[in-house]
């Protein structure tokens, strides 16, 4: 999530030679060629990667099959292309790839200078801790002291060492050139505490001897909202790409999983579910969709948290709390805006 | 005195054996592992060495590993899961290509097999056939078998391609195109016609002076941006391109390695027969020049074949690329050592067969000057 400023300015310097940005009709064109061709990770754990049948999986992913049961009424019409960090910008404003959905984080620079629109946060991701269950820490407040695994030469380093100067606390870095390396010096106990985002963190967590033997502290300690990303120029396909997540959010929020959409769909009185799944109004039409556009995204992907649950959440070997990814409503940041 | 030694007439001595302690297993070990006090301390140095390192790793490898199973609760962690390595099989082996289409690339691997067989056994009459099938028709069957898109053949596009299979297009295009366009750019740099000349020096030493993995970048991030809109490359043609022109520029060079050993008696005695330029180099220079550096063309080989991994910079997933995608897995999370080990392995075999082959070339075609 880290990028170096040259490659950035490199990408931006490339954008300036491109005479306009891949213009209008992003949806005309994918409703010719019959699928959306979506550009993922090549491998971030819950994230998007692929299963031993070569069936790509991960929240980032269900974004994707989100727009494409959207727009062309089946979650399956998807393309995976596999992007290297460097080239994943290039790929979408060549129109290589028509959504971008790779973990990938919201700056300024990214928004503006590099041509890019953002259409929401489908995660919050942030720099945390881990320590061993047996120290009984509950918070990253009661660190002060503590020896902490890094990376070095990155910004989790320099995260950390403003949070513990800005709580006045005193901590000795142990730091490491590699990610690996530095799981082994935590998993051999030659420091207290492992510090890198917290998505990570949790996949690393299963690299340990142990892993149950450890805890994520709840304190995030910097911001890293990761989305999907469309070229900029083509409103349509961004309002498209925006309102698939937030017609996600939005069924989470009023209770419409995969497993009831069909339920509530025929018998449900709240005119906030028939707007959404399509019974009342028209929204589709504005978004230059059909009727049924968030029924198929509920229906065929599910949910925000059904999503969440199945790729990341709790139960998978990722494990992650819902934490500050919750609803608003149960004390998160993940916010639709209203559907109608 | 008489006693002391029987005197033989001269040539009539019998053979005795030599002293016990110079022949055998007790004469060879103190030869060669205990022939002076340093060697002593050399020889118990290098046992404790080879104590303390293999025998972890053939408890790893071997004895604590992990054979049969389907999850990774079936291993015990205590040494390699090979159980990782067989659920990810045919993703090492052929990326993401459909289940129902693998024929085709086997297919393809086994007319390959049957040719280089038939090409490398010495008594194979038709060799000349057998060679113009391979370079020629090859190409065009395993294009179609690959790609599809033509008699009855369903399309199989390029990002589903991966694992070995990947790794061997690459390797292989690579090798076949750079020696043939390294030919002509040594010819060329040798040449004394200064417009072809000038030409292909610029193009080895640009080529020769950049890494492999800037040309890959750029074929993959900055070249889309040049081309007009709608127009789009496949990503694997792109970089199969860069492949291939950077590994002729080294080609070149070794080529011309060659060129230049041969002495100018050979080119002068070729024109006194009245033989053209092409002919000359056909039949007298590069034969000789070609054989003289056989090592130099598999070490580019070699080298080549395990350049290929760069490709995963640019989101193709080669045999190396593949393992570690399969290491991020949530399920396999922490098997990425195995992944390596058994990449690391089959890199190995190839390169060391066709290090072998290169050998018995040589020797083959060794005449004596």
């Amino acid at each position: 999530m880290k990028n170096s400023v040259s490659v950035i300015a490199l990408a931006a310097a490339a954008v300036m030679f491109v005479a306009a940005p891949a213009g209008a009709g992003t949806l005309e064109e994918v409703q010719k060629k019959g699928f959306v061709q979506c550009g993922v990770s090549q491998g971030v754990p819950g994230f998007s990667n692929p299963d031993e049948k070569g069936n790509w999986t991960g929240i980032d992913v269900d974004v994707c099959r989100a727009v494409a049961a959207a727009v062309l009424g089946d979650a399956g019409k998807v393309k995976f292309t596999p992007l290297s960090a460097k080239e994943r910008f290039t790929a979408l404003q060549s129109g290589e790839i028509d959504v971008l959905s790779r973990n990938t984080t919201w700056t300024l620079v990214r928004d503006t200078a590099l041509g890019l629109n953002f259409a929401g946060v489908n995660y919050y991701d942030g720099q945390g801790f881990m320590v061993r269950k047996d120290l009984g820490i509950k918070s990253a407040m009661e660190l002060a002291g503590a020896s902490v695994c890094v990376n070095i030469g990155t910004t989790t380093e320099l995260n950390m060492a403003d949070f513990f100067r800005g709580n006045s606390m005193d901590y000795k870095p142990v730091v490491f050139e590699k990610a690996d390396e530095v799981v082994a010096a935590y998993d051999s106990g030659r420091c207290d505490v492992y510090t890198t985002d917290q998505s990570a963190l949790a996949a690393q967590r299963i690299k340990l001897k142990d892993p149950k033997a450890h805890v994520v502290l709840p304190e995030v300690i910097s911001k890293e909202p990761l989305g999907p990303v469309v070229r900029h120029g083509d409103d349509q396909w961004l309002d498209i790409v925006k309102w698939s997540l937030y017609a996600m959010l939005e069924a989470e929020e009023y209770g419409v999983s995969s497993k009831n959409v069909d339920k509530v769909k025929s018998g449900s009185k709240n005119p906030i579910h028939k707007r959404l799944l399509g019974v009342e109004g028209d929204l589709g039409k504005n978004l230059g969709l059909g009727k049924e556009w968030a029924y198929n995204i509920v229906k065929q992907v599910g949910n925000y948290g059904e999503s969440f649950d199945r790729n990341v959440g709790p139960s998978t070997a990722v494990g992650l709390p819902r934490g500050v990814n919750a609803q608003w409503k149960d004390g998160g940041l993940q916010y639709a805006m209203p559907v109608r | 005195m008489a006693d002391m030694q029987q005197a033989y007439e001269p040539g009539t001595h019998p053979d005795l054996p030599p002293p016990r302690s110079t022949v055998g297993v007790v004469g060879w070990l103190r030869q060669n592992l205990f022939s002076s006090p340093f060697n002593w301390a050399m020889t118990f140095f290098s046992i404790y060495v080879v104590y303390i390192i293999v025998p972890p790793i053939l408890s790893w490898t071997l004895i604590d590993a992990d054979w049969v199973g389907k999850t990774r609760d079936d291993c015990s962690r205590v040494g390699a899961c090979w159980v990782f390595i067989g659920v990810w099989f045919k993703q090492l082996m052929y990326g993401r290509y459909p289940d129902t289409e693998l024929w085709r690339i086997n297919l393809a691997y086994v007319i390959l097999g049957v040719s280089l067989t038939a090409l490398l056994v010495p008594r194979f009459p038709w060799k000349h056939w057998v060679g113009v099938f391979l370079l020629f028709v090859f190409p065009i069957i395993a294009f179609y078998l690959f790609v599809g898109d033509a008699f009855g053949l369903p399309l199989v596009e390029t990002p589903l391609w991966g694992g070995l299979f990947l790794t061997l297009v690459i390797a292989i295009v690579g090798i076949v195109a750079s020696l043939p366009i390294g030919i002509v750019l040594a010819l060329g740099r040798r040449s004394s016609m200064p417009v072809v000349r000038a030409i292909c020096v610029c193009f080895i030493e640009l080529w020769r002076g950049v890494p492999l993995i800037t040309v890959l970048f750029m074929s993959s991030v900055m070249f889309p941006l040049f081309m007009p809109e709608g127009v789009n490359f496949d990503k694997l043609v792109r970089a199969l391109v860069g492949v291939m022109l950077f590994s002729s520029a080294y080609m070149a060079e070794v080529v011309r390695g060659g060129l230049q050993a041969i002495p100018k008696g050979q080119y002068e005695g070729a024109q006194a027969l009245g033989l053209s330029y092409w002919k000359m180099m056909a039949l007298i220079i590069m034969p000789q020049a070609l054989k003289l550096v056989i090592p130099g063309i598999v070490n580019t080989f070699i080298g080549l074949f395990k350049d290929t991994t760069l490709v995963l910079i640019i989101g193709l997933f080669d045999f190396l690329g593949m393992a570690q995608l399969s290491a991020t897995n949530q399920n396999w999370l922490g098997f990425a050592v195995e992944g390596y080990v058994f990449v690391a392995f089959g890199f190995w075999i190839f390169c060391f067969s066709m290090s072998r082959y290169s050998q018995h070339l040589e020797k083959k075609l060794h005449t004596g000057h």
